[in-house]
């Protein structure tokens, strides 16, 4: 009788196994690195989520590699292409046009990116990749709601947007803040720059010194390493009693503006939550579902985007007001602008 | 008015690294080395007081200051391998120059995967808090112009670009550094050591590079990264020669252009250049540098053996 219900138990093992076909995903990383604290980690945290519901070993099931120069991301999609991966992750534009190469080379090999959208020269759609990208501006919508509301509690009535370059993408971020800021602070006025780069701190904090002069309190930066400066310059004046906050972007940047203590200059941030984009993207295909050829976006409704889990500098209002308007977002309700 | 005492400020923020850095460029070219390498200096330099004042921030409240120490120190020994290159291997200095470009990205990531297990240092908290100068703060229009919330660099450059033009013209030792960078073999004639005078150029030089360089990882971001210097340093290469070699030049060079890029920051705001597109303004600062470069610069004549091998049996 035991030796009947072994067998019968390792058999049900078995078709388990089989029916939950295993399979091995990998991430190739930019030149940031696996754990750059933005786009890379992030995608590697959400296979890592996924290995670890499928019981997939790191190095096995899931495993990544890491590009130390631009000229590596064919090789290294290649690599993991002639392994046969189920599925190969890789965050970003920088990897446009090696993804284009490498899922011409191997038609068979299923790919992914992330925050970006492969198109062939013809501007077609290609069949097997998969394309994620971020409703920033649903985000972005309660980066403003936080801004309108904390300006309002605090008696002010400036906000401004610092962006990196004025292009559609960025500009989906303003479009949502704004609409946010207004929503609860109608008589708002919000000031906007474009720095025009993506790595100049000082252009940034050079922004923010003019915004925060002409009496902005709060600032949602979108500009990269050029966010960095809006940064420094709200800790700059925050650390002298002259409270200013910034909005952080991407990731929760709530430990890039400490300033006192654990006290930070960072409001909130909009996050765009790539881990959930490539556990979700990693689950479609292992049920045979790999969206090839699709852009899928990643809203609210899906938690592609939204506020961090914990806003220390939020009042238990605003976090309630927050709650509220992303109900009312993903229920279809509220409609945001976007621009793209 | 209003937009002014905010913008003239912006500007000395901006200027400060590009002027303190010009001027290292001047100390090395003045004996004769031409120093393209700032750029990765001010790399090593941003980098070295960025880790040191993340490290040293819990225990002491002059953390910046002691970071800006060490970004100093730092480029000073990264800046060795320039002289030795240029002095005893007698190698050609832009190429050696150009390898410490390279280098220093490469090196300060390496660091910093080995110090913070990521691409960058971690953020500090505040790096170099702004100043303002108790009394001379109050004083209308000029109080907020240049006393009040400064940042502490700005008083560095100014400070630095009268102690320069004392050292290189009032001086046995800027006299002797002069000769140096005009005709080595004269110098050599009257018992200078040549090599000695080339290294203590481009040493001088890495350390203002180097404080340069801290100066704005500190004070405009929050931490080191590959991009913290982002071309700076090739900025204060062309202040050096629009400023004609001479600390005051260099000053006016370095004032010019924060000024131009503070006013490309405020010209969109101006009501009839709103159909200007962006890209217009985010070229501002280097089409007016190129501009007034041609304007004044007439004969720029910068010292007469820099960049020329040092060959004592030259005649």
């Amino acid at each position: 009788m035991k030796k009947r219900i072994v067998l019968v138990s390792l058999a049900l093992i078995a078709v388990s196994a089989l029916m939950a076909a295993p399979i091995r995903v990998g991430l190739v990383t930019d030149v940031g690195g696996i754990d750059d604290k933005s786009f890379n980690q992030g995608t590697w945290e959400g296979v890592k989520v996924f290995g670890k519901e499928q019981g997939l070993k790191e190095g096995e099931g899931i495993k990544y590699l890491q590009s130390t120069a631009d000229a590596d991301y064919i090789p290294n999609l290649s690599t993991f292409a002639d392994e046969q991966l189920d599925l190969i992750i890789a965050p970003g534009f920088l990897f446009n046009e090696a993804m284009l190469t490498v899922a011409k080379q191997y038609p068979d090999q299923k790919l992914m990116i992330i925050d970006s959208v492969v198109q062939d020269k013809d501007g077609k759609m290609v069949p097997n990749v998969a394309n994620a990208v971020f409703a920033a501006n649903e985000g972005s919508f309660l980066a403003g709601v936080a801004a309108g509301l904390k300006a309002k509690a605090d008696g002010k009535k400036i906000v401004g947007f610092v962006g990196g370059m004025k292009f559609p993408l960025i500009e989906n971020f303003e479009v949502g803040y704004d609409q946010g800021v207004k929503a609860v602070l109608p008589g708002a006025t919000i000031l906007s720059d474009y720095t025009g780069s993506f790595t100049d701190a000082g252009i940034g904090q050079a922004m923010a010194a003019k915004q925060f002069g002409a009496g902005a309190y709060i600032i949602f930066q979108v500009a990269g390493g050029s966010g960095n400066g809006v940064i420094q310059e709200a800790k700059a004046r925050s650390a002298k009693k002259d409270i200013r906050w910034a909005i952080g972007v991407d990731k929760d940047q709530y430990n890039d503006g400490i300033y006192a203590g654990t006290q930070s200059a960072i409001l909130t941030s909009m996050m765009k939550r790539v881990d959930v984009a490539a556990h979700d993207v990693a689950v479609m295909t292992m049920n045979g579902k790999f969206p090839g050829g699709q852009v899928l976006t990643f809203d609210l409704k899906s938690k592609g985007v939204g506020l961090p889990e914990k806003n220390p500098n939020l009042s238990a209002a605003i976090v309630k007001a927050i709650a509220d308007y992303t109900a009312q977002i993903v229920s279809g309700k509220l409609k945001v602008d976007s621009r793209q | 008015m209003s937009i002014l005492l905010t913008m003239i400020p912006i500007a000395f923020v901006y200027a400060s690294p590009i002027i303190i850095a010009a001027l290292g460029g001047m100390f090395s070219e003045r004996s004769g080395i031409v120093n393209i390498a700032l750029e990765g200096i001010m790399m090593v330099g941003g980098f070295a007081a960025a880790s040191v004042t993340v490290l040293l921030e819990p225990v002491t409240p002059a953390a910046g200051y002691i970071g800006i120490l060490a970004g100093i120190a730092a480029a000073m020994v990264f800046s060795l391998l320039h002289a030795f290159a240029s002095v005893n291997l007698k190698a050609d200095q832009v190429i050696s120059g150009t390898a410490l470009n390279i280098l220093a990205g490469g090196l300060t990531v390496y660091l910093c995967q080995i110090f913070f297990k990521q691409q960058r240092t971690k953020a500090f908290t505040v790096g170099l808090v702004k100043l303002s100068v108790p009394g001379l703060a109050d004083i209308p229009v000029i109080g907020p112009l240049f006393f009040k919330d400064m940042s502490p660099p700005f008083y560095a450059a100014i400070l630095l670009v009268f102690l320069s033009w004392f050292v290189v013209y009032k001086t046995p030792f800027g006299l002797r550094l002069r000769s140096c960078g005009e005709h080595p073999q004269a110098a050599a004639s009257m018992g200078i050591k040549v090599a000695r005078m080339r290294y203590a150029g481009v040493l001088i030089s890495g350390a203002l590079a180097g404080m340069a360089g801290a100066a704005m990882v500190l004070t405009q971001d929050i931490q080191y990264t590959i991009a913290s210097v982002h071309g700076t340093g090739f900025i204060a290469l062309g202040c050096l020669i629009f400023g004609k070699w001479n600390p005051f030049g260099v000053l006016g060079a370095g004032l010019f252009f924060g000024f131009a890029q503070a006013s490309s920051i405020y010209a969109k705001d101006i009501p009839f250049l709103k159909a200007v597109p962006l890209e217009v303004f985010y070229m501002l600062p280097y089409v007016l540098t190129a501009i007034a470069l041609v304007v004044f610069s007439g004969k720029s004549v910068g010292p007469k053996a820099a960049g020329e091998i040092y060959d004592a049996g030259k005649r």
